[in-house]
């Protein structure tokens, strides 16, 4: 653990190793970018506009939001290894992904949408739903139980999972190959456009949960006690959730399911600074852009011209390095 | 002005928890709350604390009822420490027990809230133990510093006279004999300061020794309140425990319960 003066360059650090890791992930890809000349040379140019830069802007905010959802989460359900996904928002967004998958052609000539569009307009409804129905689930007496919401969640991520297995009997090739890669996460998919509609939700959360860290370090103590401490329980929860669910939603629908993320960010955070949120928050946040950005730079260039799934890569880092902490470091993450 | 019950009564389904129960808890007393297991101890401090709200009678501070206050107030006003604990996140001691800072809103760091939370650790008994990790403590250990927290969120620092209540669902159950002795004292300092302490105990000894007032329960029923003496009256008490229990003079004339030896049963 870092001594409290070496605390105090935790975020200017990350936050330096961000923009290095942005630039970085600017500079790399299949066309040569000069920055000296970039002003003359159209095709860099461009390949920066509107390539590179919403992707890594993509990455950023998504990388940021996984990472402090996941210690949200983690607090919320008084677990470390709890995550957004246990809310069942990407269940709910796959079961969406999946229906589209099988059934594009007609539903695009239903809704009237360009084909783009509607994969993430439905993978943010069906995100959204599953999770209003576990959020549901677990009031109980007017209060969110919050062990009635994993067990709820359990049950929705299985049936769900049911379902796309149904539907996949279902859909062509090309649907199925399609859904298989949306499910492991890719940031390449989103345009200008549709981040100009999820950014403001991924920037928003990201720098307003912060503000809830006394509040969230209280509830590590357990929802009776951070009652007896003098904060709003239920309110905090019911703000916390809706902020984790439009997130998580928004991120999903965007670039699919990227695994790990806010599961080891969070831990290594702990490990270096310690459980409170204060500071746990916004460092994850920042290691959470960090990542992200880099795992998307070695996906789109290791084996240029093709892509690696983001989400399959950060998975892959991620599993051993989790199981590393597991094992060595055991009571220093908070496991028994 | 007093944290009080008046006529409350508890249930859980159909199975009642509390009837009717009457009690004042006075700032400046040790008051401790005994009585068999099951027999509504819990509840009752549920109720005084605003956990639970009662099905009928009132639960008041200061005659104003504990869902009226604002729960930021009422954090200032009074503490709880809980049996059980459910941290299970890397916490150093003393970040533990600045979380009992919350209510106070105050600069984490500076010197006059670094001084606050030494004192309470100090008078929980766990000076020792500051800068250790918390999941890496005993569960004796865990509980000083839980009473550590508790101790610094009564602590007021804004000149408000407002007296202060302290509520302890068995502190004293996981400590050692030396530790149960250094607790109770404390909790004896902080009445003299003014403070209204509730302790659940189970050792009719210790609120012998220790208490101003007790309040026996049983069924859900105030069997009895007042001076230690007269409420752990051998009798009684063998009749609420169901169980023979006697009284002797231990060194310098102190009163003593013990469980009386029962004859061995006939053989044959």
């Amino acid at each position: 653990m870092l001594s409290g003066s070496a605390r105090a360059f935790l975020i200017p650090g990350l936050a330096a190793l961000l923009a290095a890791a942005a630039v970085l992930g600017l500079s790399l890809g299949t066309i040569r970018l000069d920055w000296t000349t970039l002003t003359r040379d159209d095709t860099a140019a461009t390949a920066l506009l509107q390539l590179r830069l919403p992707r890594v802007l993509l990455a950023v905010l998504i990388g940021a939001v996984l990472a402090e959802t996941g210690a949200v989460a983690q607090a919320l359900f008084r677990n470390p290894l709890a995550e957004p996904g246990l809310i069942g928002v990407s269940a709910g967004a796959a079961l969406a992904a999946a229906v589209v998958h099988t059934a594009l052609t007609g539903i695009a000539s239903l809704a009237a949408l360009p084909p783009s569009l509607i994969l993430p307009i439905a993978a943010f409804a069906g995100g959204l739903a599953a999770a209003v129905i576990v959020l549901r689930l677990a009031r109980r007496d007017g209060q969110t139980d919050m062990t009635t919401m994993l067990l709820a969640g359990t049950a929705i991520n299985a049936f769900v999972a049911a379902i796309v297995g149904l539907l996949s009997t279902r859909a062509d090739d090309s649907g199925l190959r399609g859904f298989t890669l949306w499910m492991y996460g890719n940031l390449g998919r989103a345009g200008w456009s549709e981040i100009a509609v999820a950014a403001p939700v991924l920037l928003a959360v990201a720098l307003w949960l912060p503000r809830e860290a006394r509040g969230l370090d209280a509830l590590l103590l357990g929802d009776t006690e951070a009652r007896h401490l003098g904060v709003d329980v239920e309110r905090l929860k019911r703000r916390v959730l809706i902020a984790v669910v439009l997130a998580t939603g928004a991120a999903v629908s965007l670039a699919g399911v990227i695994g790990f993320v806010g599961l080891v960010v969070p831990h290594a955070i702990r490990l270096l600074a310690g459980p409170g949120h204060r500071l746990l928050l916004p460092a994850s946040a920042l290691l959470g852009a960090v990542l992200l950005t880099l795992a998307d730079t070695v996906a789109r260039t290791a084996a240029a011209p093709a892509e690696w799934p983001v989400g399959a890569l950060t998975s892959a880092l991620g599993a051993p390095f989790f199981l590393a902490l597991l094992l060595r470091m055991r009571t220093r993450i908070g496991l028994p | 002005m007093s944290l009080a019950v008046t006529a409350v009564s508890h249930a859980a389904g159909r199975r009642r928890l509390l009837d009717a129960v009457s009690l004042q808890l006075e700032p400046g007393t040790v008051q401790v709350l005994l009585g068999p297991n099951g027999a509504g101890k819990s509840t009752l401090l549920g109720v005084l604390a605003g956990d639970l709200r009662p099905l009928s009678g009132r639960a008041t501070l200061d005659g104003r009822r504990l869902a009226d206050w604002p729960a930021a107030d009422l954090a200032r006003r009074r503490a709880v420490m809980m049996q059980r604990d459910e941290l299970r996140f890397p916490f150093s001691v003393d970040e533990v027990v600045a979380l009992g800072r919350l209510p106070w809103q105050r600069r984490e760091q500076s010197p006059g809230e670094r001084a606050v939370i030494a004192a309470a650790l100090a008078e929980a008994g766990a000076g020792a133990l500051a800068g250790r990790r918390y999941l890496e403590l005993s569960g004796g250990e865990r509980a000083r510093v839980q009473l550590a927290r508790a101790l610094a969120q009564i602590r007021a620092d804004d000149g408000d006279p407002a007296p202060r209540y302290l509520l302890l669902d068995e502190p004293t159950a996981s400590l050692d004999f030396a530790y149960q002795h250094h607790v109770l004292k404390s909790l004896r300092r902080l009445a003299d300061r003014g403070v209204g302490v509730l302790a659940i105990l189970q050792d009719p000894n210790l609120a012998l020794r220790h208490a101003d007032r007790v309040s026996l329960l049983a069924n859900g029923e105030l069997i009895a309140s007042g001076l230690p003496a007269d409420v752990l009256d051998t009798e009684r008490l063998s009749r609420v425990y169901g169980l023979p229990i006697v009284a002797e003079q231990g060194p310098g004339g102190r009163r003593s319960l013990d469980v009386a030896e029962t004859p061995p049963a006939p053989a044959g």
